[in-house]
């Protein structure tokens, strides 16, 4: 964790809808967090939560319906003028899931790697272009001789590695990572996580990290928050997140986490989360700091019993 | 073990294919025996062989590939030696049954749910139309679809990722099998939902008295599920044990490092043990232990000559020298120490 901590990205109830009127079906819903410079933050959830608009949203590729995306002290939802646009394209880089399918199968990894830069000119001449390119393949452990090559050459783990040259070239302060590891092979994916782990020490990068799996992103972010249908159900670091689960949701996600341990396997009890659990007609619920820098949605009984929950594991 | 009956007898089998006009050995050698009754896991990374291996049991081979040597013992009868698709019908599905990996697309998009589970029990339960329904309904809520009634008529894009597994592994549970291979039943699923279709495995190998075989890449995954495993590597089995030695006392330095390679294992902040280097190349044959390439701790005679089983105990063997007295000691990683602590920890508590 850097000790200074400066807000790189903040995200304050944003909504992203898809559809109209009656169709009308909203992804994100009041959706509030923030990024500090430097650190790894998570956004876990299952399918269908919501969690990749948000990442597209931060990217510019979904529109949002309401509220602002605020980065680097400048909104950037909405209408922007060119420049900004232009310096959002080079400083929040996105790395997709599917190597196999996110690469350009007909175009050369030198291609696939300075597109961004051909796209928003980004270099004075070739020479400069050429350098910035290899030094990105260098970054990710790859040889400047595969330029010349095709995706289809190259094993999963190592498409991967192109994908994050694609986006390191730009030299971005923000990457937005979505499921860059589900796909891959557990001994791949130990070498992608410890690539991006890496890159961010020697580069101070920051990493919005969108995944599913939950012992990936312990190990890999310093603050989590939990998506639910659209909306954050909580949020902290992640240790205490991991320690003291407050939402029933997200204690139904860690007890889905598999252990390599048979015998604590055996014994795990499955929790299963019920949405009609809450009473949120009669008291909707509100989006609280219970202790500092843990958050969690629940209206002011839920709170209540989630703070006799805390007094007790301290 | 509790019930000692073999159920399927694999010897010494090699698996060929012919790629642009070489010759690829999948399969090097390997035999497991697996028990009537029990459910095993088969561990590997992607190209170790562990869908070759588990597809040869019930004549999936692709076309370019074949059995070349060994035997598959199936009820006393050796299936390996069968040539013809009528031959293999009588063990397909109706004996060994398969779950596959994707559910989005081993579901046939333009057949309702119900009349792709109804076309199992009709071929292979015998049934007419009433009463095969009546079972197709049955199966659907057995495998935890809930209204099977209205959704019997549904299509496969009217159901979300988990709903879809659970019909796939309805489909092959109406063949009424022995033997249920499920090859990564959960890879392409939420964790959530992972968890769900792994309970849902388990219940149904209780209520029909299945024999499973797990296939994977996640060692994480099952050690809720498997009562015995098998790591597999360049194709032949490594190491095998129950599910507590293997995780526990692990052997092999290739199941070393599957198991510290998880992110569960890991220590934050400090970087996870990945192998380094890629599975050989099976086009040339490969000489002594296989992973000895990408061992850093490799012994002179690993490159020399391929390992047998050495003994661990009764049920757990492993193909590596560091097994032999003769071998100098060799130290597992870390994550294993603490793993093996554990085990004796409890062991004798």
């Amino acid at each position: 964790m850097p000790n200074k901590k400066d807000i790189l990205l903040e995200v304050k109830n944003l909504s992203v809808e898809f559809g109209k009127r009656k169709k009308k079906f909203v992804a994100v819903n009041d959706v509030s967090f923030h990024i500090y410079k430097g650190e790894t933050f998570g956004l876990v959830g299952e399918s269908g939560s919501g969690k990749t608009t948000i990442g597209r949203a931060i990217m510019r590729l979904n529109e949002s319906a309401s509220g602002d995306i605020v980065f680097n002290g400048k909104k950037i939802n909405g209408s922007i003028d060119k420049e900004l646009d232009k310096e959002i394209t080079k400083k929040i880089q996105m790395i997709f899931q599917d190597p196999m399918a996110s690469l350009n199968e007909r175009a050369k990894v030198d291609y696939i790697v300075s597109e961004g830069l051909y796209n928003i000119k980004n270099y004075k001449n070739e020479e400069e272009r050429k350098e910035k390119v290899e030094k990105a393949l260098l970054d990710v452990g790859l040889l400047p001789e595969f330029l010349s090559r095709f995706p289809h050459e190259f094993s999963g783990g190592q498409r991967q590695r192109i994908g994050i040259a694609r986006a390191l070239v730009m030299e971005p302060d923000l990457i937005i990572a979505d499921e860059p590891i589900s796909a891959l092979d557990v001994s791949i994916r130990a070498q992608v996580l410890n690539l991006l782990s890496e890159l961010q020490k020697r580069k101070n990068l920051t990493y919005l990290f969108i995944a599913h799996d939950l012992s990936v992103v312990r190990f890999i972010t310093d603050r989590v928050a939990v998506i639910h249908k659209g909306k954050i159900v909580e949020l902290a670091e992640t240790e205490r997140l991991y320690g003291n689960p407050l939402h029933p949701y997200t204690r139904s996600l860690l007890s889905a986490i598999p252990i390599p341990d048979p015998r604590k396997e055996k014994e795990k009890v499955l929790k299963i989360y019920d949405p009609s659990c809450h009473d949120y007609d009669n008291a909707p619920p509100k989006w609280v700091e219970i202790e500092p820098e843990h958050f969690v949605l629940g209206n002011e009984k839920e709170i209540e019993e989630y703070r006799i929950t805390l007094m007790h594991n301290q | 073990m509790a019930s000692p009956k073999i159920k399927l007898s694999i010897r010494d089998l090699v698996i060929k294919f012919k790629l642009r006009g070489q010759v690829l050995t999948a399969i090097r050698e390997a035999s497991l025996d697996i028990y009537e009754g029990e459910s095993l896991a088969i561990v590997g990374e992607s190209g170790s062989g562990k869908s070759v291996f588990t597809k040869s049991f019930m004549g999936l081979l692709d076309g370019n590939g074949w059995i070349d040597s060994g035997s598959i013992t199936y009820e006393g009868e050796d299936i390996a030696r069968f040539k013809t698709e009528k031959e293999w019908l009588k063990i397909r599905g109706k004996k060994i049954a398969m779950v596959f990996q994707d559910p989005m697309t081993s579901l046939n998009p333009l057949k309702t749910v119900g009349k792709q589970v109804q076309e199992a029990v009709e071929l292979h339960q015998g049934l007419k139309k009433e009463e095969a329904k009546r079972l197709t309904i049955e199966i659907l809520d057995d495998v935890g679809i809930p209204d099977s009634e209205s959704r019997y008529k549904q299509f496969p894009h009217e159901f979300s990722g988990g709903m879809r597994q659970r019909v796939v592994i309805a489909i092959a549970i109406a063949c009424n099998p022995h033997l249920l291979i499920c090859d990564e039943p959960t890879t392409a699923l939420d964790v959530t939902i992972q968890a769900q279709i792994l309970n849902l495995l388990k219940n149904l190998k209780e209520k029909y008295s299945l024999t499973t075989i797990y296939i994977t890449h996640d060692l994480g995954v099952v050690a809720n599920v498997a009562d015995r495993i098998a790591v597999m590597y360049a194709g032949d089995i490594v190491e095998i044990g129950n599910s507590e030695e293997v995780f526990y006392n692990a052997q092999h330095p290739y199941t070393w490092a599957l198991l510290s390679s998880l992110p569960q294992l890991g220590v934050k902040g400090e970087p996870l043990h990945s192998i380094k280097g890629t599975p050989p190349n099976l086009f040339y044959e490969v000489k002594g232990d296989a992973f000895a390439p990408r061992n850093p701790k490799a012994l002179k005679i690993d490159f020399v000559e391929k390992p047998p089983y050495f003994e661990v105990s009764p049920t757990h063997k492993a193909k590596t020298w560091i097994l032999d007295p003769r071998a100098p000691k060799v130290d597992p990683p870390a994550s294993i120490k603490i793993l093996r602590d554990q085990w004796g920890g409890r062991k004798n508590a």
